[in-house]
């Protein structure tokens, strides 16, 4: 599923050549070296700590450094209830974190607000910063959130590098 | 009627208005001007010695002439006994003295009272709101006519005009 | 260490300003030396795991002056909630509480609407409550042990207590279904009784954890760093603890032994043996040892359960309240009948109000319901101990440096979700 193809020599088997397109190589690079962001708002947040730690390690799949500053992360995980006291914190944040960059919507209160139908719970954090993925559960277990971050690795391959994105995907008819 | 309950009657005849208990717990109905002298006979009287402050909050009556009550409940650790100290205050006057300068854990208990229910505490140092923001214009979340999803604030984002 | 000058310098420096001599204003006299407060803001996004918490600190230097915590970035709006729904379908709105031990928070709802109906819950399903009330604990300790070390540097603590933690997240997986938010306790019992592989893998594990406790504290015990950040940091005695309401091992760290499981006792704790364990100096270390403490005693006790637990059932049998075996709501149609009834409409509860106050793992856990009849409480309030550990933040954190205000968030073992509900 867009990987590369690696080139090796007929004769003995030693990787020799690696052909490939530089926006497949630029891909690989950025899919396999996402940076989260330590946003853990509520319980999520605990699933996240648990999927960083000694079972579930989430440094095998290279998102395992958790940057404190959004500056230097490119992937925000939003864990736990968007209450609209934080939102103007979450878009600030947001809006810090230099492109490309990435949103995960981790557990039913980010993506939808869950069981919290009431006065200052914000219904989904889709409402004001644009999400890539979301992991439904409440908490998801560690490993839907890879299920998560694996599925949004499959779509940074997708995306285009050097050209615009596309407005429309066209379908093959 | 339970000891506490008679100490406190015989002490402040006037500010004592009725005695509850049910299920094991005792709860005092007090008049709202005597509260700060009777919390302070409960907390310095050796008998009493009630020098934990368990919680402070307060309840929404609409239908009543005197419509909010705030409640106290203290223990005490020595002797091992729980009261609760009630009070009534109407809509018009919802001013209720603070307990502060007694214990000093009822600072953050009454500045909630005050954000969820409207109840005002004179003397309090600090008194604010402190779950809903500071600027929260909608009122006071608690209160029997304020609907669960709120007025609308949850789904105003004036933010993001301004980021963009 | 505590720096008791900070203020009398404060106060000499704050008024001294940039100035020409007025009178004679020709001199080349040097300016003088202005001082002011930094006004520092402890975000509600930092990497300290301790949720959306801001302190707005005020700085002399390194040395904290004030601190202002401003909370309400988690708030949920859970006690409004409460009126709207019944009182079963209040249990996962606990469980979101003090989300790190969600079997507490269960267990603590549930006493105290046995109180308010006045139910009696059968001996076994006490003793399974007991259980896994203090598995959850030490689930609640090595979480709680495991960010205090990362917070203060010691990662490698971290890894180990997490390593244990999932054994017995998976233990709980297999109970219930759910590894966090649990939701297996119900008015009147508990959901469903241990199976006898469970039972096993239980006391495998009790044989097993006891020394991996020596492990994680061989870190830490002697360590000079550990000790000279945690030792004489946030202290405070014992009058003021109380007066702030403070509960759990944060007052009893300043030698009060208040533990609910012995002054008022519930469940089946009168029956086990077990100890407080109570410090002496009311710093960050004792109440570190108490926890770790906490941690033995909590395997002693589980022991004991296992050991006098009796056959029975696991529901008391108030029809009227308590909900029927989930085999037979789907083959029974008196038992879906009754499922129904008490999900949407709830059961009627007499008028009155009530407190019911549980030692969870932070501290005093109490539920004040005022009911006026029928299946809605009325007003419900929750007594978090987060909340009020808050309190007495400012208090306790004067004279202190940046970096022990981190230490000081995680000696009082705050999370949000229960600060905030």
């Amino acid at each position: 599923m867009g990987l590369i193809q690696i080139g090796r020599h007929e004769k003995d088997g030693q990787s020799d050549v690696i052909v490939t397109t530089l926006e497949r190589a630029v891909n690989w690079a950025r899919k396999g070296s996402l940076w989260p962001m330590t946003f853990g708002l509520a319980c999520c947040a605990i699933e996240m700590i648990a999927a960083v730690s000694s079972r579930y390690d989430m440094d095998r799949y290279g998102a395992g450094v958790f940057r404190a500053s959004p500056r230097q992360s490119d992937l925000m995980i939003v864990a736990g209830t968007v209450c609209r006291r934080m939102a103007p914190v979450i878009r600030k944040i947001y809006d810090q974190m230099p492109e490309p960059k990435y949103v995960i919507a981790m557990g039913s209160c980010a993506t939808s607000g869950n069981i919290y139908d009431s006065y200052s719970v914000v219904q989904g954090v889709d409402r004001f910063v644009p999400v890539d993925i979301y992991v439904p559960g409440c908490p998801p277990t560690p490993e839907a959130l890879f299920d998560g971050i694996l599925k949004l690795q499959e779509r940074i391959m997708q995306k285009r590098v050097f050209t615009k994105q596309p407005d429309q995907v066209k379908l093959k008819a | 009627m339970h000891s506490l309950a008679e100490k406190i009657q015989q002490e402040f005849p006037n500010g004592f208005v009725k005695a509850v208990e049910w299920r094991g717990d005792i709860a005092v109905i007090v008049k709202r001007e005597f509260l700060h002298d009777i919390a302070k006979y409960v907390h310095d009287d050796p008998d009493m010695d009630c020098d934990y402050m368990v919680h402070v909050s307060s309840v929404d009556w609409p239908d009543d002439e005197e419509r909010f009550e705030v409640v106290y409940e203290v223990y005490s650790i020595r002797k091992r006994h729980r009261i609760r100290l009630k009070t009534r205050v109407p809509e018009s006057d919802c001013i209720v003295d603070s307990l502060t300068d007694l214990w000093k854990g009822a600072d953050f208990m009454e500045r909630e009272v005050y954000d969820m229910m409207g109840i005002r505490f004179r003397h309090h140092p600090d008194l604010r709101r402190i779950l809903m923001p500071d600027d929260y214009t909608e009122g006071y979340p608690l209160r029997k006519d304020f609907p669960v999803q709120g007025k609308g604030w949850r789904d105003t984002f004036e933010f993001l005009s301004e980021a963009q | 260490m505590k720096d008791t000058t900070t203020k009398q310098v404060l106060d000499d420096q704050r008024t001294t300003i940039y100035k020409v001599d007025p009178e004679h204003p020709e001199s080349e006299s040097l300016p003088t030396l202005r001082t002011e407060e930094l006004l520092l803001n402890m975000g509600p996004q930092h990497p300290s795991t301790h949720g959306v918490l801001k302190v707005v600190l005020e700085l002399e230097g390194e040395r904290l002056v004030k601190s202002t915590p401003v909370m309400g970035f988690l708030h949920r709006g859970v006690e409004k909630l409460a009126e709207d729904g019944t009182y079963h379908q209040f249990i996962p709105h606990t469980d979101r509480l003090d989300y790190v031990c969600a079997m507490y928070n269960n267990f603590a709802y549930c006493r105290a609407v046995e109180k308010l109906m006045n139910i009696t819950v059968p001996d076994r399903a006490e003793y399974l409550r007991t259980i896994v009330a203090e598995v959850q604990r030490i689930i609640g300790h090595q979480f709680w042990l495991g960010t205090q070390a990362l917070d203060i540097g010691a990662m490698t603590v971290f890894f180990y207590t997490f390593r244990d933690r999932e054994i017995l997240l998976d233990w709980f997986d297999e109970l219930c279904g759910a590894r966090l938010t649990t939701s297996w306790y119900r008015i009147g019992g508990v959901e469903r009784d241990l199976t006898q592989g469970l039972i096993q893998k239980l006391r495998q594990f009790l044989a097993y954890f006891p020394p991996k406790i020596d492990e994680y504290v061989v870190f830490l015990e002697k360590n000079r760093i550990w000790v000279a950040r945690t030792k004489g940091v946030a202290v405070i005695s014992a009058e003021d603890a109380l007066s702030f309401g403070l509960s759990g091992p944060t007052l009893r760290g300043s030698g009060v032994d208040y533990d609910l499981r012995k002054y008022e006792p519930y469940s089946a704790y009168p029956k086990c043996e077990f100890s407080v364990p109570v410090g002496k100096n009311g710093d960050t270390y004792d109440r570190y040892w108490i926890r770790v403490q906490e941690m033995y005693e909590s395997v002693k006790i589980i022991q004991q359960c296992l050991d006098q637990m009796q056959e029975g059932p696991v529901m008391a049998d108030v029809p009227s309240v308590t909900l029927p075996p989930k085999e037979r709501v789907f083959t029974n149609l008196e038992s879906m009948i009754q499922q129904f009834k008490l999900f949407s409409q709830g059961f009627d509860a007499p008028p009155g109000e009530i407190y019911c106050g549980t030692e969870a793992h932070k501290g005093e856990l109490g539920f004040y319901i005022v009911s006026t009849g029928g299946g809605k409480p009325y007003r419900l309030k929750i007594r978090a101990p987060s909340f009020i550990h808050m309190g007495a933040f400012d208090y306790m954190s004067r004279g202190y440096m940046i970096a022990d205000a981190v230490t000081i968030f995680g000696t009082y073992d705050i999370v949000m979700g229960e600060c905030d509900r």
